[in-house]
């Protein structure tokens, strides 16, 4: 009995010592938010902790909202955002006296991914529209075969279905039978078992086992984004309260360098040069 | 007398833990309710339960959670269906008819089965069960109610099977003795007299199992589809309200209309598997009162 207290005390005063560390900060960087800029933050820390080796960079992710809820409680150092800050955020921020400052890192495509199966291999934005919208429900209506489309969206407040929704939607609500899949891992899967399937992820997420779609005649891909000419690609953020200092710096500015862009690239995100 | 003090200090200890437990409850009810209260200010309760239409984010919001209601219900019905046979007959078998060494074998693999993580249920779901399920049944897709329902249904299975075992085997054995010397055989003393004489112990444990099934998240977030509508089919995909918590909690907005009505279907969930408890507690009761 008296030893089984004994490690309880013992439990408790690691766990105080493990807290405390947290709150030491100085060589400590906890970063936070959006799961599509995930991938990107975590290389980049992994490298950037190489050359550093005194630094301790933490990588969560969460979500956009997360995040910048994080910022504003002054839990972590930059929020990783795959939107720019809403309106309702910024109220709160200010009102707790925080100011964020985005950081544009990386640009990012949604791709529009079918089975590897289907004949379809272009769309239109208006017929993409018409289907997430659930005006079409056959493939034979799109000039493909006669089955039916399951069409696979994200969870209404994922990053990647807001910006999908607001550049391939205009912003019209998604058929309320439209699958649900919370992640871009989990959509990716889901379109390469089901032959009607269409869904989107962000553009690190193709691969060979799904087919990408051309939209509105241009192809996703790391081109068609930096030009511009790809319908449905978006600005991908790291958050910071004012402008960045100390450490906070050293990692944006490294993830702007070309060796940091170049992780943005491998990462299958589309880099800004 | 030294010792004495011992032994109260230790008892104060636990004591003090065993009340940790009633203030975390108490802390999570009173967020829960602080948080989800407030969307009740712009959409009324009936509305709020009987509304066919999820549109969290869109102006104006919808916040009708009718099919994410059904869709819970659903796929726990369907668990159930599935988990209620199997898991009352294992525990028949295990408490009656099996031998010691079978008995011995059977029970710890069973409860093993409550020991897998729900995502490693969902992830088998994902990649085994709902293509299988979707090239059976010639579907469009095999993420939907029946995929969830077989694997939520397998996850009830410990709960139901251990709790129906313990009810079983606590029927005194003068039950037993007083068939057998009435001339009963064995499979009429199990089926008319132990079992009946258990049944609101295997009540209980079928009321846990629907509670273990309707709270199931990680699995129905990645197998059921995740469609908010109100299912035509057991085989259509289907959203629970679990499902939707998790998977809208982590980008929502903290503080807005979308995250209080979360918290508000949490509420709801909350309130339904406090019914369950209750109405298990209550069959339990009865069963030992029964039995004395």
């Amino acid at each position: 009995m008296k030893r089984m207290i004994l490690q309880g005390i013992l439990g408790l005063s690691v766990l105080g010592l493990m807290t405390q560390g947290i709150c030491a900060e100085s060589n400590r960087l906890v970063i936070q938010g959006s799961t599509t800029v995930l991938p990107i933050a975590q290389n980049c820390a992994e490298v950037f902790m190489q050359n550093n080796p005194k630094i301790d960079i933490s990588v969560r992710g969460g979500g956009s909202g997360t995040g910048m809820a994080a910022l504003v409680d002054g839990i972590c150092d930059i929020a990783d955002s795959s939107r720019p800050i809403k309106s309702k955020e910024l109220e709160k921020a200010v009102s707790r006296k925080v100011d964020p400052v985005a950081h544009v890192v990386a640009m990012d495509g949604i791709a529009v991914i079918v089975n590897t199966s289907n004949p379809v291999s272009k769309l239109s934005l208006a017929q993409l529209k018409n289907i997430y919208t659930g005006k079409v429900s056959n493939w034979s209506q799109l000039g493909g075969e006669n089955k039916e489309l399951v069409v696979i969206s994200r969870d209404v407040a994922s990053g990647t279905y807001e910006c999908f929704s607001k550049l391939a939607l205009k912003k019209a609500r998604v058929r309320p039978d439209a699958l649900l899949q919370a992640s871009n891992a989990a959509v990716l899967s889901t379109v390469k078992r089901t032959k009607g399937a269409i869904g989107y992820v962000g553009m690190g997420y193709l691969s060979s086992d799904v087919k990408g779609l051309s939209v509105d005649g241009v192809r996703p891909s790391i081109e068609t984004v930096q030009k511009g000419t790809y319908p449905i690609s978006r600005p991908l953020f790291m958050y910071t309260n004012g402008k960045p200092k100390g450490l906070a710096k050293d990692f944006i500015d490294f993830v702007l360098s070309e060796d940091g862009q170049r992780i943005v690239g491998k990462q299958g995100f589309v880099s800004l040069k | 007398m030294k010792r004495e003090r011992r032994e109260n200090l230790i008892q104060k200890i636990f004591c003090l833990f065993s009340m940790l437990s009633i203030l975390f409850l108490l802390g999570i009810v009173i967020v829960l309710f602080k948080e989800g209260l407030p969307i009740f200010r712009k959409i009324s309760l009936v509305k709020f339960l009987s509304g066919r239409l999820w549109y969290p984010t869109y102006e104006p919001p919808d916040f009708g959670i009718l099919p994410l209601l059904l869709g819970s219900l659903w796929v726990t019905l369907g668990a159930l269906i599935i988990a209620v046979p199997l898991g009352v007959s294992a525990a028949i078998y295990i408490s009656e008819a099996a031998q010691p060494r079978i008995k011995g074998l059977i029970k710890p693999v069973i409860e093993l089965l409550a020991g897998i993580p729900s995502v490693v249920y969902g992830f088998f779901g994902m990649v085994i069960v709902a293509p299988w399920v979707q090239n059976f049944f010639g579907l469009p897709v095999g993420l939907n109610a029946f995929t969830a329902s077989i694997l939520l249904g397998i996850m009830a299975i410990p709960t139901i099977t251990s709790i129906s075992e313990d009810a079983i085997s606590s029927v005194p054995k003068s039950f037993k003795e007083a068939s057998y010397a009435l001339g009963a055989n064995r499979w009429e003393t199990t089926v008319k007299i132990t079992v009946p004489a258990a049944a609101s112990g295997i009540s209980t444990a079928i009321i846990l199992g629907m509670g273990r099934a309707v709270g199931e998240t990680m699995t129905v977030l990645m197998v059921a589809g995740g469609a908010a509508v109100i299912p035509r089919s057991i085989f259509r995909p289907v959203r629970t309200m679990t499902a939707t918590i998790a998977a809208e909690m982590g980008e929502t907005v903290v503080g807005g209309d979308h995250y209080h009505a979360l918290f508000a279907i949490a509420i709801v969930l909350f309130m339904m598997t406090l019914v369950f408890n209750i109405i298990a507690d209550l069959l339990a009761q009865r069963f030992r009162r029964r039995l004395r």
